[in-house]
């Protein structure tokens, strides 16, 4: 007699659990870092999960662009209240002004590289050992080669070359000092695990992933909203449009898009119809070049 | 719907990366701008996309159109999803092949039809077994160049069969494939009318995996919660996986090493409390009695107990460019207990080519070989072949933390 598989859900669940856990386990002093996405709020979500009744035995971090949405501030702010777990905020404008940072040129610039420098600070300052992270290995080529505890040395650089080999599910993170692993516990889950995740769980989002209206600047097709950040100049063409976030990042580098999708199961027949993946119809500092991603990797990125 | 992990193994030139390619476009995973890198990517006045180009992922690896690292990639359909580990299939490469192996529940083994079987068949074929594959696909491709002849794919047939009373597979099935052209990838081939089984895509979407549930119950202490709070003040739950078996409330088990005996007195899942648990499921056990319990410590059924060994048998699959040293203290890492260990004996070699054990008096990179090891504190492992997940480690360098080897106890 053979044992009936789990439900697919639940086999990504169980595994990320069980990574958690692990990741608690081996590390003297794991962070979680939390970017307000739907990514970082289902490892929220996880890790309630695998450690309820008990406190995380880690803080959740979030580096702060300055570029961020107002809603994903203030959805951070409540989730860390609800949850009542620890919350570090790192200011990549206090990188800006401490290393003289160069701004990126361009009208949307993104401050993705720049935020390399205050995450290694936060990491240095709080000797965080692990960094547990919400990239997926559907996202992206660079990230589908990556281990699901990925070794980082002190320079928080990532070697594609040079991986360790990671057998079964034994995962070994063990480091020398001043290296540090960065963690993915939702490796293996795609966009659509994802939102079909959050729909059987009912898991809360932010009010951006949903379809309202906003004030956007229609650049090359793509919509840009309007604010303090990215502001229209003359010649721009400037709608009030129905738009939804597939991701959200920076306000300067964040397409919406065009979308009626206001409930989860919406959005998640719109996924099964897309041809475009995630990044490349959101997210413009991807688009710069073939291994935008793996060069920002080797460098210390997520 | 569950999830399927496969590895395909086989090398460029075998059409795998075409293979998987054409699995992902014609299960319409592949994203329109994913394809336009590809697009761009090639030389512009060609029409057709490489298939091949979707797996690359690093630019070595574009630029040197091989794969050097596992790829993980992702599909579904509405019956599956599927994870696929695509490895190297260069002997170079063998160790990312192990790696890629040890997570998967299929094998797909590619057979160009105008070479047949090739030592490398026999390597892939050895590995997959060796790390406790059950079922696996033998893909016959490029029988479009071969005229779809039903006499070659018959041969190759007739003599994997033949070979496969050496391995462990429960399960083998044989496909004429044209991963180039889609014969029988997604589709049903009109020009192999002969063949009368299924498309890979159905073959993959129907194959039964899972663990028997007959093994005897195992679980290791990964994680203890405590959270000392008022509304919990005396709480203490005991997280893990369960790896085997079924535990359920009111079970007798036993605490190892200690050998303390008592009783489930409870099971929780997220919180909620169920009667019982099976295999993969990641439970917190509460426990009757006040015992010292570590992670690490296993809690098994009372009378199910493995016998703790400090000497151990096991095959070695070697990762690292340093060869293994005898007599160096190693770390073992058996799920969540880290023990100091020697290896004592190189007992043999495999020869993954020609399958024949052989005396070797080292091991490096990639070899494979049964050794025997001494470690400092009792071990509770079982055979690999029984039960997989108690019956595997790691070994770690403890000079600079790398993972070396890949163990797989005979016992």
């Amino acid at each position: 007699m053979k044992q009936h598989p789990l439900n697919y859900l639940n086999q990504l669940e169980e595994e990320a659990v069980y990574i958690l856990r692990e990741t608690a386990a081996q590390f003297e002093k794991p962070a979680l870092l939390f970017s307000g996405g739907k990514d970082s709020i289902l490892l929220v979500h996880l890790a309630l999960k695998a450690f309820r009744p008990g406190k995380f035995p880690f803080p959740l971090v979030h580096i702060d662009t300055g570029h961020n949405f107002p809603e994903t501030l203030e959805f951070r702010d409540t989730l860390a209240s609800e949850t009542g777990e620890r919350l570090i905020i790192g200011s990549v404008e206090d990188s800006i002004s401490r290393y003289n940072l160069k701004e990126t040129a361009g009208r949307f610039p993104s401050r993705n590289a720049l935020q390399t420098y205050t995450l290694l600070d936060i990491i240095k300052e709080h000797g965080f050992d692990a960094c547990i992270g919400g990239a997926r290995r559907d996202e992206e080529k660079a990230r589908a080669k990556e281990r699901i505890f990925s070794v980082r040395d002190d320079f928080g650089q990532w070697d594609p070359k040079l991986q360790r080999p990671e057998l079964w599910n034994l995962f070994n993170g063990r480091v020398d000092k001043g290296c540090n692993v960065r963690v993915f516990p939702i490796s293996n889950w795609t966009e659509l695990d994802v939102w079909n995740y959050i729909h059987s769980r009912n898991i809360k989002l932010p009010q951006l992933y949903f379809s309202h209206d906003r004030e956007c600047i229609v650049h090359n097709g793509r919509y840009i909203a309007t604010s303090s950040f990215t502001k229209p100049v003359p010649g721009d063409e400037v709608v009030v449009a129905r738009v939804r976030y597939r991701t959200v990042g920076d306000m300067t580098c964040t397409a919406a898009i065009p979308s009626e999708s206001s409930t989860v199961p919406e959005i998640i027949s719109d996924i099964m119809q897309t041809r475009i993946s995630e990044r490349g119809e959101t997210r413009l500092d991807d688009q710069l070049s073939e291994a935008a991603m793996e060069d920002r990797k080797k460098q210390g990125y997520f | 719907m569950n999830i399927l992990k496969f590895i395909t193994a086989g090398n460029v030139d075998d059409g795998k990366s075409t293979l998987i390619g054409r699995l992902l476009y014609d299960s319409d995973s592949i994203h329109t701008d994913q394809l336009g890198i590809l697009k761009n990517q090639q030389d512009k006045s060609e029409n057709n996309i490489d298939l091949s180009l979707i797996t690359d992922g690093l630019r070595a690896e574009r630029a040197q159109g091989i794969t050097i690292d596992v790829a993980y990639k992702y599909f579904s359909t509405v019956n599956r999803k599927f994870i696929i580990a695509d490895a190297p299939g260069h002997e170079q490469y063998t160790r990312n092949m192990i790696t890629g192996a040890s997570t998967s529940d299929l094998i797909i083994i590619l057979i160009d039809a105008r070479k047949g079987i090739t030592a490398q068949t026999k390597r892939h074929a050895s590995i997959g077994s060796l790390m406790g594959i059950k079922k696996a696909v033998i893909a016959v491709n490029k029988i479009d160049l071969t005229g779809f002849s039903e006499s070659i794919f018959n041969e190759i047939r007739n003599q994997f069969e033949e070979m496969r009373r050496e391995l462990f597979y429960d399960e083998v099935f044989y496909i004429p494939v044209s991963a180039l052209q889609g014969d029988n990838v997604v589709q049903n081939s009109v020009n192999t009318s002969w063949y009368k089984g299924q498309t890979l895509i159905k073959t993959l979407e129907t194959v039964e995996i899972g663990s028997p549930s007959e093994n005897p119950s195992r679980f290791q202490v990964q994680w203890i919660i405590r959270p000392k709070t008022e509304e919990y003040h005396d709480y203490r739950g005991f997280a893990g996986q369960v790896q085997s078996g079924k535990y359920t409330t009111g079970d007798t088990v036993k605490i190892l090493p200690s050998g303390f005996e008592t009783v489930i007195e409870k099971l929780e899942k997220n919180q909620q409390e169920i009667r019982s648990a099976g295999a993969g499921e990641n439970v917190v056990l509460h426990l009757r009695d006040a015992i010292d319990i570590s992670r690490g410590d296993s809690i098994v059924m009372s009378g199910q107990e493995p016998s703790g060994k400090n000497e151990l048998k096991a095959w070695i699959c070697w990762l690292d460019s340093t060869p293994l040293q005898q007599h160096k203290t190693y770390t073992l890492q058996h799920r969540f207990r880290n023990v100091r260990v020697r290896v004592t004996a190189i007992d043999r070699g495999w020869n993954v080519n020609d399958w024949k054990f052989q005396d070797v008096s080292e091991i490096g990179m990639n070899d494979i070989a049964q050794i025997s090891l001494k470690s400092g504190d009792l071990l509770f492992t079982d055979a690999f072949r029984h039960n997989p997940g108690t019956g595997c480690a790691i070994l770690i360098d403890d000079t600079n933390y790398n993972t070396v080897g890949a163990l797989m106890f005979l016992e």
